[in-house]
């Protein structure tokens, strides 16, 4: 690392020069995340509005590209209101839990080879357990609130995403069964020979895309904010920043799991095919314009799938998700064990 | 290493207090998330030890799961613990009694224990010759005592389906949606269209 040997230079010890570097490459990278948020939101609501027929924000800056900040001025400079009958710590810690798990699930997303603030061996363990407390923001926020819909969508929010985490773990499962690592720069690199997209992993993603909608309440599963029988789900009462914390923490998700995609079924940071003038660009381009590419289906499916009911969501995840995310579990260490070194090799070795 | 230090009694120091705060509170709800921020510590303590996979294991079953199921029954039960809370003044004397006799056994049990010389240098490094954790752990759990692991698995099946016998009740009249049967209907089999002509429509 540059920062590190720079502060070591300057007479630090290393383990001081490391934390004083790896916090820097934290601020910086959450900043971008953080400003990058802006622009996907924008990218959204216009995606949304053209397949409306809509034009979509465009009056705040050059093509509304400054919309995003706008809102978000308007939010820091609202007063913040707090329930009276509400418990104002915890209706404080929501929002702030929502946020911060947000943030530190990107720690261990490779963005590039060796573009990652923590290569930690269990790097996909480590968003599964982050993604998994990001209930608690939802039932703290609920039930601080003290108001009966709040509460109610809290309760919905909190079976929903516990039910679709249990698919998801499965589905992760079969990749590291596939890559044979819980690091996700090994994932990544695992994929060299072919994207695990075309592989027998495919149904998988599937179910990951449509497990990351439901985790992540994007519509067709935005059951907790129903605004028909809900109001506007477990934000009924937040206003000004820690409504935006809310709104941002849910974005960042969004994005996460979009980039979470392209790790483990596009190949992360590897370019389409590995020849001459595709190896040319850099591998961060490869990863944004992946994650770009799943998180535009995202937003499609957001435009143009109705919202489910919430029994029909239920049965989704745990008669139709479940069994077939087991039944690929024991398919795929089948297929692992059958052919260690890939399928092609196999092929070749049997003809030839 | 002071890095090390400081991380290690700041973990050691919130899990104690969130602890004592757990069984402190007045409010369950409070004592649950205090649980909470007790596994997370706990978590914090494993990674420090170099067992990053029972670190991240810790928090996703205990609190991604276990703890969830906690905080949903104590929001819903609405149960109020100042009044479960009144007699308890009464049975401090017992509860001192089984405490001080627990106590006595753990010190007893602990003076008269010895490491055997491979045991500590296990502990010295808790990763056997380059393995990663989660290779270690698996290769312990599903090859050297695979027979073990079957028949816990096997017990937790069984409590599983036994508990799903003791609450699983049909009801009669209940309408169950049959995607089935929506899937494979055609409006040709239940609409009919009905050119009415004026003045004979019933």
């Amino acid at each position: 690392m540059f920062f590190t040997s720079y502060f070591q230079h300057h007479g630090l010890p290393y383990g001081w020069a490391w934390t004083l570097s790896q916090g820097i490459v934290i601020v910086f990278f959450e900043l971008i995340l953080a400003l990058s948020v802006a622009l996907f939101i924008l990218a959204d609501r216009k995606i949304w509005a053209a397949v409306q027929l809509r034009r979509g924000p465009n009056v705040v800056g050059a093509f509304g590209l400054l919309q995003t900040i706008a809102d978000a001025l308007k939010f820091f400079f609202k007063e913040v209101i707090v329930p009276a009958g509400a418990n104002k710590v915890l209706f404080l810690l929501g929002p702030l839990i929502t946020a911060t798990l947000a943030f530190a699930a990107w720690a261990v997303v490779p963005v590039s080879a060796g573009w990652v603030v923590a290569n930690i061996n269990v790097g996909i363990l480590y968003i599964f357990a982050i993604s998994s407390l990001g209930v608690y923001g939802v039932i703290v926020a609920g039930w601080a609130s003290n108001s009966k819909y709040a509460f109610l969508s809290a309760l919905r929010a909190a079976a929903q995403m516990v039910s679709y985490e249990v698919s998801i773990g499965f589905v992760l499962i079969t990749v590291l069964l596939f890559a044979g690592s819980l690091n996700l720069s090994a994932i990544v690199m695992a994929q060299a020979n072919g994207w695990f997209l075309f592989t027998i992993l495919f149904p998988m993603a599937i179910v990951f895309f449509i497990s990351t909608l439901a985790e992540t309440q994007r519509p067709p599963f935005d059951l907790l904010e129903a605004e028909s029988e809900l109001v506007a789900g477990f934000m009924v009462e937040y206003s000004s920043t820690p409504f935006l914390l809310f709104f941002l923490g849910e974005y960042m998700n969004v994005i996460m799991l979009c980039g979470l995609f392209a790790v483990l079924f596009l190949g992360g940071w590897l370019p389409l095919w590995s020849i001459w003038p595709l190896t040319l660009i850099p591998g961060v381009v490869w990863f944004i314009l992946k994650l770009l590419f799943v998180f535009f289906c995202n937003s499609m499916v957001k435009a143009f799938v109705p919202r489910y009911r919430y029994d029909q969501l239920m049965r989704l995840g745990w008669k139709v998700f479940l069994p077939l995310s087991l039944l690929w579990v024991v398919l795929t260490a089948g297929w692992v064990m059958l052919f260690p070194h890939g399928i092609w090799t196999a092929l070749a070795q049997g003809g030839g | 290493m002071l890095l090390q230090t400081i991380a290690f009694y700041l973990f050691a120091a919130v899990l104690v207090a969130s602890a004592v705060m757990v069984i402190a509170g007045r409010n369950p709800v409070h004592s649950v998330l205090f649980l909470i921020l007790a596994f997370f510590n706990a978590a914090g303590l494993f990674v420090l030890l170099g067992a990053e996979f029972l670190a991240m294991i810790l928090v996703i079953v205990y609190v991604g799961a276990v703890a969830v199921l906690f905080l949903f029954v104590v929001m819903m039960l609405d149960v109020d613990f100042a009044e479960l809370k009144r007699g308890t003044l009464q049975y401090i004397p017992v509860s001192l009694v089984v405490g001080g006799v627990l106590l006595a056994e753990l010190i007893f049990a602990g003076a008269a224990w010895r490491l055997s010389p491979a045991a500590s240098h296990a502990l010295a490094s808790a990763n056997p010759a380059h393995l990663t954790n989660t290779e270690a752990l698996g290769r312990i759990l599903y090859t050297d005592y695979v027979y073990y692991f079957q028949i816990a698995g096997l017990v937790l099946l069984v409590a599983m389906i036994g508990a799903i016998v003791l609450t699983l009740r049909t009801r009669p009249g209940v309408r169950r949606q049959s995607i089935r049967a929506q899937v494979r209907r055609y409006a040709s089999d239940t609409l009919v269209v009905v050119d009415v002509k004026p003045g004979q429509g019933a």
